[in-house]
Parts: structure tokens; C-alpha cells; sequence
């Protein structure tokens, strides 16, 4: 058995895919340096991240599975499930030896299907965070949203984000990942915090002197939106989920 | 502004506006080219749910719920004893921007009582939809609500701004139309329907030669019809929808459970229970009808014009169809896999995709999300399948229902023990 460690990142692990096809390893293993537990009865070999060999297994792909296919690989990668290696790998696998065929519209393949899952899964959670998501304006006019996704949905909903607010100073901070992104008015970009306390415990004197009458706003529409005779509560809770809660300004009381 | 006095118009104009069921935001499709504020994605987005567990994706608000109509079934007819409130154009503008800043909604959905009469109201919904787009450089979504008998010109402005007009039918029959609502007549809803749908086409035309020729409504027009105020069967109710859906060029039909709002011997009792599974398996109907192929004359007997409440309507047909069953997974066209009890579009396409690289079983089905429970009476795998052997509709009926656990099975009961 042959483990390839790669440094988490997308590229890394297109890398040590190269690596095996190009190796001929029969048995290969994927693992992130950070998971790794040394084992006695392993080759350990360190990938090193090439963009080119990286763009070579991406390009190969797409020709093949187009670019619903190169979409469930991202989405799979997105998912940090711990067997994503493993699935990404075997479905590769799968493609090379049936180079004739779109391969990942085979459901019924395992490994193919797994992805085909990460992907609903990953896209269902990027389409919440578009959806639940809640700005609130600080006092420099600046709205700041905070979010803890179960998966790395951020860098999918940026480009929403971006197409939707285009007048208006923004943050979309990933507390449980501790990254974020800052739109100026000019340009999106990246950054982090050494210390995010202030990001998590807002005092109301940094809001906008209209935020929390906004808010109530929200709070008393969602009320009287609501049709008592008609409560559902399983089904109010099957579409939002109580981990999402938190999100809401209207579920804030 | 005054915020306490905007929260009491804002609680007030929104419970007023709740009836109306559509919150859709779909097929806007605008883009936000120019550093404005929005865009509306084709998909729709639904930001929150109520406790009621429909869809929040729009401010749903009136302008004001004062109304010189006498609608019996409406809480803001005339005659009714409640507070009345009326919005600023103004006010309706700030609240749209402000939530939307903060992505609590995707836009506007904009109504309103009908005030002097129908051009003053119908005047002052499209300026609130054209101060939002041409001062505010808004992209989001706008629905707008047509007020029956709006003068031609309006509603040519309505359609340059707003992504969706829509008129409720409100009582599915003319008949119960006359009953429930004297003031109104049928003729005055379907003119601006007819305008709007011309309007559309004539824009599709147009924009063949002309590529700058000014959008008109592109998320078409939708209506919506009360079920249970009078006493229309489902037959009917999914004949006038066929009829819209194909005459009218309907976006969607909705669909509402009356909810008693008052006390009068020409609507159901004020204990009366909203006819929520009634209402559930109408949309199944018309999902039939959008997505799955089938004819409005496919979905209910003749001779029991009301659809089965104890199981779904693809279900009932398939059972009163049982000899066009067992279907070949292997082989069938996708039409007819769609026609299999308990498998949707997306696991139909995913069969069809996945059968050209093995042979389909049982296990494959459950792990695409089919199911299985209901299906499994209904396919021919190439393997044997054991659950084949019932092929009497009516004993086969009773096996699925024991089995299969519905999500409406105490509602169901309790509607029941009320009629018996």
C-alpha cells in the first residue's frame, strides 16, 4: 500500500491523483497531511502541489465528463467528508478504464454515487447559506454576515453575493474556519482574523443606529405572515432545519 | 419616519396580504449590471419559512387593505369591522430596500385593497414598482397584483417593472364568483390576463428584431383560486386550471384552502377545518399535469370527480391503470418511468442515465431515493420481483396504504371523524 499525503488543498489532491496514474501505484491511499497517523506497513510519499499536473487531471476529466463532472468533483472536495479521497479516487479510477463513456451518470456505481451524494448535499448547503444568510449593518456601513456552514460552502456563494450586492460594503465570515470575504465598493478579497472576539460578540453601539429597528421590523412581518390555522410545525422545521436557527433574525426573540 | 406607527401599518398590512399563497420568486432573471442593489436568479429562493411552513421569499404586502369591495370571503371586505391601514409609496420602497440589504427577501410582492377604483389603485402599485427600479436601481423581484378592470396603459407600465402580474380567479366557478363576490365579475380578471398574455407573446416577437425592445413581466403571470368556499369538485378545479395553463400561458396556479374568516350562510362554518389535504393533493394534481406528462382528463374519474385523500393522485391512476403495469425499468421510455408510483423527475432522469451502464435492481432504486415502497408493485426488473403477485387494484390499495406511513394520516383522521 502506497499513502500519498497531500496539503488539503484541491490542487494538492488533483496532484496525488496524477501522481498514482502516472506512478502506476495499484494500491494507493489519499490521506490530508494533518489526518495522517504513521503506519509501519506503508510507502509514505509527500506530494508536492503542481498546479499544471493538477490542470492536466481537471482538463482530462472534462473532456470526458464535461462540466457537471468536474462540478461533483469541487462540491466533493467542499463536503470535507473524511472517505473523499477515497471516492474521488475509485471514480477517477472508474473513468480511466471506461474512457469511452461519461462515467459519472452511473449512479449505480458506489463511488460515483457517493459523489453524486456530496454534491447534493454540498449544493443544498450552499443554496441555504444564499438563502438564510443575514447581513447586519455596522456603523460604518459596512453588512456583515457570520456563518458556520456544515461544509466549506463560502467560496460557492461568493460569486451570488457578489452578482446581488454590488452598492453596499460587505463581509461574509466563516467563523468555524476562521476566513472571510470583504467587498469595498472596488474589489472582493479574502482575509482572516488573529482574533475574531469582536466578530462574535457585537455590541449594539457598533450597529448602524437603524439596524435593531430593521430587525424588529423582520420580526413582527414574520409573525403576522403566518396563517395560525394552518400550523406545521414538522414541516416549518423539515425546511429549516433548528441549526440554521441561528442564522435568523426572525427566529431571534 | 415614525417607526412604532410603521411596525402597526407593517403587522396590519401583512396579516391582511397572507392569504394570498404565491411567494415565488422564480424566473426573474435579472441581472445586476450597472453596480446596482440586486439581482434575481432564475431558481428562486426561499430566505425563511413560517411556522405554517410556507415559503418567505417576498415582502407580501398590501398597500392599504381599505376596499369599497364586499368580498365575503376576504377579511378586508367593506362591510367587515377591522383596522385599516395604508402604506406610502415611500414606506413600501424604504422596507423593500431595507430587508433586502440585510437578505431577508428577494423582493416585492405588492397588493392591495382597491381604493376610489381600479386605475387610482393600480397607478399607485406601479409607481412604487417604478420609483424601486429607476431610483433605487433595484434588480430584484417584483411581483405586482393586477387589479381587475385597470385601464390598458397601466398595465403596459406594470409589465415594463415588475417581473410577474398576476389577477386571482379567487372562486374557481363564475357561479360561485357571483355568490361569494357580487362586485366582481369574471370578465374584468380575464381582460387583463388576456393583456398580459399578448403582451408577453408580443414582446417574444419583437425581441427577435428588435434585441433592445424593453422586457414585459419575464416571470409570466400566475393566478390563484379558493378551494372549499363554494362547492366546486376537484374535476372542475383541475379543468379550470388546464384551461388557464393552456389559454392564458399560466406560470403557476395556486392553490387555497379556504380559511374561515367570517360567519355567513353562503361559506363553510367558522369551526370548519382548512382543507389542507384537499388542497396538498391538488398541487399533486397539477404537478401531474406540469411535470409528468399527464392530460387534466388523466387524473380524476368522471364518475368520482374528487380526488382520492388517503393517496396521491399518480398512485389512484396508476391503480385504476393497472394494466399497463408492471413497467420494464430496464427499457421503458422515460415517460413512462415518470408514470411509476413513487418516482419523481429527478430519480426518473437518474434511472434512465444509470441503465445504460448496468442492469437497475431494487437496491439501486432505494439508494437513488425512489420509493420503494410504492414502486416496487409496479416494476419489471430483470431479476424476479416477489412484490408482482398483487394485481388487484383494490387489495393492492390496501397493502400500500397498511404499509406507507402518510405525513397527513392524523389530519386525516381527524377531517374524517368530523364528516362521520
Amino acid at each position: 500500500m502506497t499513502t500519498l499525503l497531500y496539503d488539503e488543498s484541491f490542487e494538492g489532491l488533483l496532484t496525488a491523483v496524477f501522481l498514482i496514474f502516472e506512478q502506476r501505484f495499484e494500491h494507493a491511499e489519499i490521506i490530508k497531511n494533518a489526518s495522517y497517523n504513521n503506519t509501519f506497513f506503508s510507502d509514505v510519499i509527500q506530494v508536492s502541489t503542481d498546479q499544471e499536473k493538477a490542470d492536466r487531471v481537471l482538463k482530462r476529466l472534462h473532456s470526458q465528463t464535461g462540466h457537471e463532472g468536474v462540478r461533483m468533483l469541487i462540491y466533493s472536495f467542499l463536503s470535507e467528508d473524511i472517505y473523499l479521497e477515497k471516492n474521488i479516487l475509485e471514480s477517477i479510477r472508474y473513468a480511466i478504464v471506461n474512457t469511452d463513456k461519461n462515467v459519472f451518470t452511473d449512479f449505480a456505481h458506489p463511488s460515483v454515487l457517493q459523489l453524486a451524494k456530496y454534491t447534493k448535499s454540498v449544493g443544498r448547503e450552499k443554496h441555504r447559506m444564499e438563502a438564510f444568510i443575514r447581513f447586519e449593518q455596522y456603523k460604518n456601513d459596512v453588512y456583515v454576515a457570520k456563518i458556520s456552514p456544515d461544509f466549506n460552502v463560502l467560496p460557492l456563494i461568493l460569486k451570488h453575493f457578489s452578482a446581488r450586492y454590488q452598492d453596499q460594503q460587505w463581509i461574509i465570515y466563516d467563523i468555524k474556519r476562521n476566513y472571510g470575504y470583504y467587498y469595498d465598493l472596488q474589489k472582493t478579497e479574502e482575509f482572516f482574523l488573529e482574533d475574531n472576539t469582536s466578530l462574535l460578540q457585537v455590541n449594539t453601539n457598533d450597529l448602524h443606529e437603524k439596524e435593531m429597528l430593521y430587525q424588529k421590523l423582520w420580526q413582527r412581518y414574520f409573525v403576522k405572515t403566518n396563517i395560525t390555522e394552518r400550523k406545521n410545525t414538522q414541516l416549518h422545521v423539515r425546511h429549516v432545519p433548528k441549526r440554521y436557527w441561528k442564522y435568523l433574525t426572525e427566529k431571534k426573540t | 419616519m415614525n417607526h412604532e406607527r410603521i411596525q402597526e401599518k407593517l403587522e396590519i398590512l401583512a396579516d391582511a396580504a397572507k392569504y394570498d399563497v404565491s411567494c415565488a420568486s422564480s424566473a426573474g432573471n435579472r441581472t445586476n449590471k450597472n453596480k446596482g442593489l440586486g439581482n434575481s436568479s432564475s431558481s428562486g429562493i426561499c430566505h425563511s419559512y413560517t411556522e405554517d411552513g410556507r415559503c418567505v421569499s417576498l415582502l407580501k404586502i398590501l398597500l392599504t387593505n381599505h376596499c369599497i369591495y364586499d368580498c365575503i370571503y376576504c377579511v378586508s371586505r367593506k362591510s367587515n369591522d377591522i383596522k385599516r391601514a395604508a402604506f406610502t409609496v415611500e414606506e413600501v420602497v424604504d422596507l423593500t430596500i431595507s430587508f433586502y440589504r440585510r437578505n431577508y427577501i428577494e423582493g416585492l410582492f405588492l397588493s392591495s385593497g382597491i381604493f376610489k377604483n381600479a386605475d387610482v389603485t393600480m397607478e399607485r402599485l406601479v409607481r412604487v414598482a417604478k420609483t424601486l427600479r429607476l431610483q433605487h436601481n433595484f434588480h430584484g423581484y417584483i411581483h405586482l397584483k393586477t387589479i381587475p378592470g385597470a385601464s390598458d396603459e397601466l398595465m403596459k407600465e406594470a409589465g415594463l417593472y415588475a417581473d410577474r402580474l398576476s389577477i386571482n380567479l379567487e372562486i374557481p366557478t363564475e357561479s360561485g364568483l357571483k355568490l361569494l363576490a357580487p362586485d366582481k365579475n369574471r370578465q374584468d380578471m380575464l381582460l387583463p390576463m388576456t393583456f398580459v398574455k399578448n403582451s408577453i407573446h408580443q414582446y417574444k416577437e419583437e425581441k427577435k428584431i428588435f434585441k433592445s425592445t424593453p422586457r414585459f413581466a419575464p416571470a409570466g403571470q400566475s393566478t390563484q383560486v379558493i378551494v372549499g368556499a363554494t362547492n366546486e369538485n376537484d374535476l372542475q378545479i383541475i379543468k379550470v386550471a388546464d384551461h388557464f395553463y393552456k389559454n392564458y400561458n399560466m406560470k403557476r396556479m395556486y392553490y387555497s384552502g379556504y380559511v374561515p374568516v367570517t360567519q355567513d350562510n353562503r361559506l363553510p362554518a367558522i369551526t370548519s377545518q382548512v382543507p389542507v389535504v384537499r388542497e396538498n393533493r391538488l398541487y399533486q394534481a397539477d404537478w401531474l399535469m406540469r411535470f409528468y406528462g399527464f392530460d387534466a382528463n388523466e387524473i380524476v374519474d368522471v364518475a368520482k370527480p374528487f380526488l382520492d385523500l388517503e393517496i396521491d393522485p399518480k398512485l389512484a391512476w396508476a391503480l385504476r391503470n393497472i394494466a399497463l403495469f408492471p413497467v420494464k425499468i430496464q427499457t421503458a421510455p422515460y415517460e413512462f418511468i415518470l408514470r411509476i408510483p413513487g418516482i419523481g423527475v429527478t430519480s426518473a432522469k437518474k434511472i434512465v442515465m444509470a441503465r445504460k451502464f448496468q442492469k437497475i435492481t431494487m437496491e439501486h432504486l432505494l439508494k437513488l431515493g425512489v420509493a420503494v415502497n410504492r414502486a416496487k408493485y409496479f416494476i419489471d426488473f430483470d431479476t424476479f420481483n416477489p412484490y408482482l403477485k398483487n394485481t388487484d387494484s383494490e387489495h393492492l390499495r390496501k397493502i400500500i396504504l397498511q404499509e406507507s406511513q402518510s405525513k397527513f394520516r392524523a389530519t386525516f383522521q381527524k377531517q374524517l371523524n368530523l364528516f362521520g
